[in-house]
């Protein structure tokens, strides 16, 4: 790391803007305000939010809201109920988590569940139908075309 | 005419710690995750911002794909870093060099400014090398 240190002598920079990510990444589900990540990357607002934009394309905020929706993208397929994703994500109203997740993702949570639910049933039922043809040959999966026994739905 | 590649496959020694590599660390996001019978599982991932190139992670078992000693030999490459699939990109190298660093991640080869591109190398779970580039920024 001296080594690099020395090629790069901003890297500092970037070691306190990915720590901040991370620190999102693991804390998506907290009341994180910008005060809070600014101060952990021991930076002003504006220069963290400007740097923070460059290095990841999106502010601060945008990315928390981006990670929340795709951890409730993930519960959501988990078959947990629509309200308990929307806290253990983070969110305070279940208005608000829906609209902003129909904004991203297209489909309320709750037809994303449904779209979601069905699609591992069918994975589960009928495998060969999500795997080209090359690489189920290849291992020999479709000789044993009856996956039902062994799947978990 | 070709157009383009959807799936791409990496052999990987254990499929339950790829997955934590590709998804926890490099941020990949599941693709599909289907059981394939006894000790058999079809599992891709895709790049955060590429959902249609599907990364097959492949396990090395003694099967149709491998007799015994072939899944052996092939183990034994892969574990030795025999093999490098490819190159990732993303927006800004140093700052993803610190973040994967911080999070456990090996590399061969720290950022370098070479000739032809700004790159690092990193190394999987398995010891599958990737380069890693950052994309034009002008």
């Amino acid at each position: 790391m001296n080594e690099i240190q020395s090629q790069f002598p901003k890297i500092y920079l970037y070691r306190r803007i990915a720590m901040a990510k991370i620190y999102i990444d693991s804390r998506y589900w907290d009341h994180i305000n910008l005060d809070t990540i600014s101060e952990e990357a021991s930076f002003s607002k504006y220069h963290f939010i400007r740097l923070f934009k460059q290095t990841y394309g999106k502010s601060p905020h945008q990315y928390l809201i981006s990670v929340r929706i795709d951890r409730a993208k993930l519960f959501l397929q988990s078959n947990k109920a629509i309200s308990e994703v929307c806290f253990l994500v983070g969110f305070e109203s279940i208005s608000s988590f829906t609209g902003l997740f129909k904004k991203v993702v297209g489909q309320t949570p709750s037809d994303y569940q449904k779209a979601q639910l069905t699609r591992r049933i069918e994975i589960n039922q009928q495998p060969l139908k999500f795997i080209p043809n090359c690489f189920a040959e290849q291992n020999g999966w479709k000789k044993n075309s009856n996956f039902q026994e062994v799947s978990i739905v | 005419m070709i157009t383009n590649m959807n799936h791409v496959s990496i052999f990987v020694l254990d499929q339950d710690s790829a997955y934590d590599f590709y998804v926890n660390k490099l941020g990949f996001k599941v693709h599909t995750d289907a059981p394939m019978g006894p000790g058999m599982r079809w599992l891709t991932v895709c790049p955060p911002e590429q959902p249609d190139l599907e990364i097959s992670l492949m396990a090395i078992n003694e099967g149709m794909m491998f007799d015994k000693e072939s899944a052996s030999q092939m183990r034994a490459l892969v574990s030795k870093g025999t093999f490098g699939f490819g190159v990732f990109q993303c927006h800004d190298l140093l700052a993803t060099y610190v973040e994967l660093k911080a999070k456990g991640v090996i590399f061969k080869k720290e950022p370098t400014k070479e000739f032809y591109a700004f790159e690092a190398l990193f190394v999987d779970d398995s010891g599958n090398w990737f380069s890693l580039g950052e994309k034009d920024k002008s």
